[in-house]
């Protein structure tokens, strides 16, 4: 896991048409009012592309975590429907995985049963669900801290648990809930490129809602920008970074840097309102 | 080298256990130094006191005694437990039944349960029955609270992994809801024995004299006030290390993390 690897079919060209066959989640004109009356999301409409990984990305409050959990099938909309491989979903299921952002581990669990839990939750027998849990506790990098519980490890740690036990369900969908906000700086950026690289050899749609730009352009295939109060798809927008050369040259890249200005310019025109 | 040296002074000065030997050396020391004064005539000191705990403990009082207050104590926490864990967490996963079943548990907390203890006698009468229902009226309400807090303090997120990654309802309850809430039900386990041993206690002060009360009362009558203490002591002790076994069991059974290496 040192560099990250391309994820777009093409490094440098913008596509703008995701590439073909029917989308892996479609999002229609979702709506989301709390008790009370609070409309927290306006008639969201946006596809997720097959392979592909898309940001959702707001200011904070903006609704990011509500729309990631109703695709999750963890809150229910209002109106309008989320649509998993063309039929609507109506609670979790066993083709969506989600990392959350407080890791949500089990603190009286080691690593290996964390890691195997969504398995065992399955059915899965012991020794089945721990050779997979294992292998992706290796692909995470935390060889050697399988019998660790997760108070002895680091936010970063823990949050490659929590991604292990996602990818071990082997959905094809991952949702993931600002994974990265409880995690050092330092760390962030060495796990968003260890992310890419885990990935690009997963082919696993995923859907990431986090509130860093910078981080969004980085990683995604295609952005969608949410503003708030009630939330609406403002642009969805498909940066295609060239990603295959060292990462501190992407982020230095002139393009990576006209994406997130860009991003920045369609977020602040709300923020002044 | 010297700081190694000094390094392990520093932690044997610190080591749990010796802290606890300490604080118990002081309790009896302050207690040895009041006999001495000493306080009241009816107060021994600690020396006199053990003499006559260790006399009671070769010559089988002891043995008698708890024998006869150990069987309603056992039956009654052991109904209570289950009884009332299972009550606490339905309490704690059903809206209706909290509802309809809190105001109650926490009124009998409330309740001057002492003051009931007396009533007994007119249902159960003076027998083994009357003694196991004191152990239950005191030890059930703090059981079921606390299994009931501890399955209500679920973290959310917990709940919601567990639906994410589509748990069963009995996985939810018994992988995530119990081990979740395992160390307020075990506190209340505890309490629950504790207040189970007053009930019982009370009820041979009151109803039945039998066993360990029935040495309190005796040793009183007689004014042997050594041996009415020891057999106080013997309360203490008993009570303590009972305490700290389901302590143990607890950590062996759903918190292998907080077992110390």
């Amino acid at each position: 896991m040192t560099s990250p690897h391309t994820r777009s079919p093409q490094p440098g060209q913008v596509p703008t048409e995701p590439g073909g066959g029917e989308p892996a989640v479609r999002v229609v004109d979702l709506c989301k009012e709390f008790p009370g009356g609070v409309l927290a999301l306006e008639g969201l409409t946006f596809d997720l592309p097959r392979g592909e990984l898309t940001s959702i990305i707001g200011p904070s409050g903006c609704g990011k975590t509500t729309t990631l959990k109703i695709i999750a099938g963890l809150a229910e909309a209002t109106s309008g429907e989320v649509l998993v491989d063309g039929s609507p979903v109506h609670g979790p299921g066993p083709d969506r995985a989600f990392v959350f952002q407080d890791f949500a581990l089990l603190p009286w669990a080691n690593v290996l049963r964390n890691a195997a839990f969504g398995l065992e939750l399955r059915g899965v027998p012991k020794k089945e669900r721990e050779a997979i849990a294992r292998e992706y506790i290796a692909r995470v990098n935390l060889t050697g801290f399988e019998k660790s519980y997760p108070h002895q490890l680091s936010g970063g740690m823990r949050q490659r648990v929590g991604l292990a036990r996602a990818l071990a369900v082997d959905a094809d969908i991952l949702l993931m809930d600002e994974p990265f906000a409880s995690v050092d700086e330092q760390i962030r950026r060495k796990f968003q490129e260890d992310l890419l690289y885990l990935l690009a050899e997963e082919n696993k749609t995923v859907v990431f809602v986090t509130h860093s730009i910078e981080e969004a352009v980085y990683v995604s295939d295609q952005v969608v920008i949410l503003t708030r109060g009630p939330a609406h798809v403002s642009k969805v927008v498909r940066p295609g970074i060239d990603r295959s050369g060292d990462s501190q040259d992407i982020r230095r890249n002139p393009e990576y840097l006209d994406w997130v200005e860009r991003i920045w310019d369609e977020l602040r025109d709300y923020l002044e309102k | 080298m010297a700081t190694t040296v000094q390094n392990r002074a520093v932690r044997i000065g610190t080591h749990p256990f010796l802290l606890r030997v300490l604080s118990i050396l002081f309790v009896l020391g302050l207690w040895e130094w009041a006999g001495r004064v000493p306080v009241s005539i009816a107060f021994p000191t600690c020396s006199e006191t053990l003499v006559a705990f260790f006399e009671m403990l070769t010559d089988g009082t002891f043995a008698k005694a708890y024998a006869e207050t150990i069987v309603p104590l056992l039956v009654g926490v052991f109904l209570t437990a289950v009884g009332g864990i299972l009550t606490g967490i339905v309490l704690g996963l059903s809206p209706r039944a909290e509802w309809l079943g809190l105001p109650v548990v926490i009124v009998l907390q409330a309740s001057p349960s002492a003051a009931i203890i007396p009533l007994i006698t007119f249902q159960y009468g003076i027998g083994f029955a009357a003694k196991v229902f004191a152990v239950v009226l005191l030890s059930a309400p703090v059981i079921v609270l606390n299994s009931y807090r501890g399955i209500r303090n679920t973290p959310r997120s917990l709940l919601e992994m567990s639906d994410a990654f589509l748990a069963k309802r009995w996985q939810r309850i018994w992988k995530v809801v119990l081990p979740a809430g395992s160390g307020l039900i075990f506190a209340g386990l505890r309490l629950g024995l504790a207040q189970g041993f007053t009930g019982a206690i009370l009820a041979e002060l009151i109803i039945t004299p039998t066993g360990v009360g029935d040495l309190i009362t005796f040793y009183r009558s007689t004014a042997d006030y050594a041996h009415m203490f020891a057999a106080i002591l013997s309360i203490v002790v008993f009570a303590a290390v009972s305490i700290g076994l389901l302590q143990r069991l607890e950590l062996r059974i759903f918190r292998p993390e907080m077992r110390p290496a």
